[in-house]
């Protein structure tokens, strides 16, 4: 099956946001590093299957932290996180703020490590690996070094490899931050295409107002210091999404409320 | 989608073409330098010799050293050869104790804690001191020579390949953790992969300690061994006030460091060139 054109198997509520099922829950959650940096106090978050969340707040709020405690790449210091334990391998996506590369490989070799490191030898690999290059628009840079690339090629190097194993679970730290505004647009698209043709549910970290309410079925305010969340707001708007979505009025009503909390949360 | 995507890579091919070597004019610089330097030296040397008529035992020209090269070179090569053997056998001893150690190290935190302290103790000991005991204690003189060269050799290779295995960045560790990678495929497609550049830096280091190493046991092993590595030859030449055959062992000798240290250096390019940010040329 290619990536974008899987069949879905689930009827999708998309005007409402909320779902049956969730998939990650953390109760209370609290995280302070070792030099004393209290990163998140008490934040709740549930996070239902086949849900699209965005998790929006200023610098240092906080939401890389959340992502890595969501895949299990760091512990809660207080509170629990019920998450999607025991999913199999490769079932979760990670897109590091950084790229995040292995110098010494190609683009080719970097987004087939996951695969590779399932078992999947390099032939099996070429076609899923050329679709996820080919998505993010690379296919003719599988041979070239990271070095070679620019910033904004490297991270579309990194979102490919999260997409090679086809995950259930993607969480994405900024990943289109670095990429010029037309080249994002296209790739939200995609993202979108691919998240309502499979099964997936995803937790997106941005900085962009816009970009929450064009992607997601929920967008989650946060706080800094400690970082928590200040306000849930479901945007119910119809799917698909399109360019007439983005200049509809509805669609600049919701970015206002959007902002508004964002303002709320970074002034408070 | 094809279309949004063609200027950057229009922008980008002139990166993509594999970056070549310096232009030439900068090669034959890199060589025409140093022989600049060298011609200046030896002239020099010649001329102060001969205007001053020191006598050749205590300082011989260059002229008179060269000939001298020429004339005991069927004494002199099959000398250096061993001398090279007993680099190049301290060497690979000191690659396979030094990475084999570091691996240990990196696999378990007590192993590193129980045997790194002795391998600084042995780092710090001169070898000038110890080699007399273990030409005492190991009959045969080749393995005594070897031994205190790997003595030499063996901290840099050490030292580099543990901080290289431990360099790895912590996102690809969590990535690596992230997909449940097993400790192995850690090792060989993570940490190895990062500690090469390292490993390569101690290598260079050591190539030249491991020479250092062979001539200074040689030096302590004397005429009581039956060595005749270069470095005996030199000391040999000493007793016999032969000036120019000390200074055509010196010359040889610095030579093969040299050559030593030129191989190394295209190694580390060769293996390193294509992502390395020491070996990858600048683009401006
Ligand atoms: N390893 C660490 N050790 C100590 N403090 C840390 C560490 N990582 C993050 N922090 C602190 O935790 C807080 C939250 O960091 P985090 O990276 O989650 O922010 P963020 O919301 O992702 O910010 P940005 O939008 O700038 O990426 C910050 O105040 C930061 O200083
Ligand atoms: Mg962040």
């Amino acid at each position: 099956m290619s990536l974008a054109t899987a069949p879905s198997g689930l009827a999708r509520d998309g005007a409402n946001g909320r779902f049956a099922e969730p998939l990650v829950r953390l109760e209370r959650v609290g995280k302070t590093f070792a030099n004393g940096t209290v990163a998140l106090a008490g934040l709740d978050l549930a996070i239902g299957r086949h849900e699209f969340v965005s998790l929006l707040g200023p610098s240092g709020c906080g939401k890389s932290t959340a992502l890595r405690l969501i895949a299990g790449l760091a512990r809660p210091t207080s509170g629990r996180i019920l998450g999607p334990e025991g999913a199999p391998r490769g079932a979760v996506g990670f897109v590091f703020q950084e790229p995040t590369l292995l110098p010494w490989a190609t683009v080719f070799d970097n987004v087939w490590l996951p695969l590779r490191l399932q078992g999947v030898s390099r032939r099996q690999a070429l076609g899923p690996v050329g679709e996820a290059l080919a998505m993010v628009g690379l296919a003719e840079f599988a041979a070239a070094y990271p070095r070679e690339l620019s910033g904004g090629m490297k991270m579309r190097v990194s979102i490919a490899r999260a997409l090679v194993t086809r995950p259930s679970l993607l969480l994405m730290d900024e990943p289109f931050a670095a990429l010029d505004e037309i080249t994002r647009l296209r790739l939200n698209d995609d993202l979108l295409d691919l998240w309502r043709a499979q099964s997936w549910t995803v937790v997106f970290v941005t900085h962009s107002v816009y970009e929450s309410v064009y992607l997601s079925t929920r967008v989650v305010v946060m706080a800094p210091r400690p970082g928590r969340v200040v306000a849930d707001l479901p945007i119910e708007a119809p799917w698909p999404r399109d360019e007439a979505f983005r200049t509809s009025p509805a669609y600049n009503a919701l970015c206002r409320r959007v902002s508004a909390e964002l303002h709320r949360a970074m002034g408070a | 989608m094809a279309t949004t995507l063609e200027p950057a890579k229009a922008g980008l091919s002139g990166t993509i073409e594999p970056a070549e070597r310096a232009p030439a004019s900068d090669r034959l610089a890199r060589i025409l330098a140093p022989t600049i330097i060298a011609l200046l030296v030896v002239l020099g040397w010649e001329a102060i010799v001969r205007l001053n008529d020191i006598p050749h035992y205590i300082l011989p020209g260059p002229s008179l050293v060269a000939r001298e090269l020429v004339e005991s070179w069927p004494v002199l090569w099959p000398s250096l050869l061993i001398t090279v053997k007993i680099a190049t056998l301290a060497l690979l001893a000191a690659i396979l104790g030094g990475v084999g150690l570091a691996l240990l190290c990196s696999l378990s935190r007590w192993i590193e804690i129980a045997l790194f302290p002795y391998a600084v103790v042995l780092q710090v000991t001169p070898v000038v001191s110890i080699a007399p005991l273990i030409l005492i204690y190991v009959d045969n003189t080749l393995s005594a020579v070897v031994l205190c060269a790997w003595i030499v050799a063996f901290f840099p290779i050490l030292a580099n390949t543990m901080l290289g295995l431990a360099s790895a960045d912590h996102n690809l560790r969590d990535l690596f953790e992230l997909y449940g990678a097993s400790r192995w495929q850690q090792l060989c497609l993570l940490r190895l992969p990062t500690a090469l550049p390292y490993f390569l830096g101690g290598l260079r280091i050591a190539g030249g300690l491991s020479l250092i190493g062979a001539v200074v046991a040689e030096y302590v092993a004397g005429t009581a061994g039956t060595g005749t590595g270069l470095a005996f030859r030199v000391l040999e030449a000493q007793y016999r006030l032969n000036i120019p055959r000390m200074f055509a062992g010196l010359l040889l000798l610095a030579l093969t460091g040299v050559a030593i240290y030129l191989i190394f250096g295209a190694l580390s390019h060769l293996l390193l060139h294509r992502w390395h940010e020491s070996a990858v040329r600048r683009e401006r």
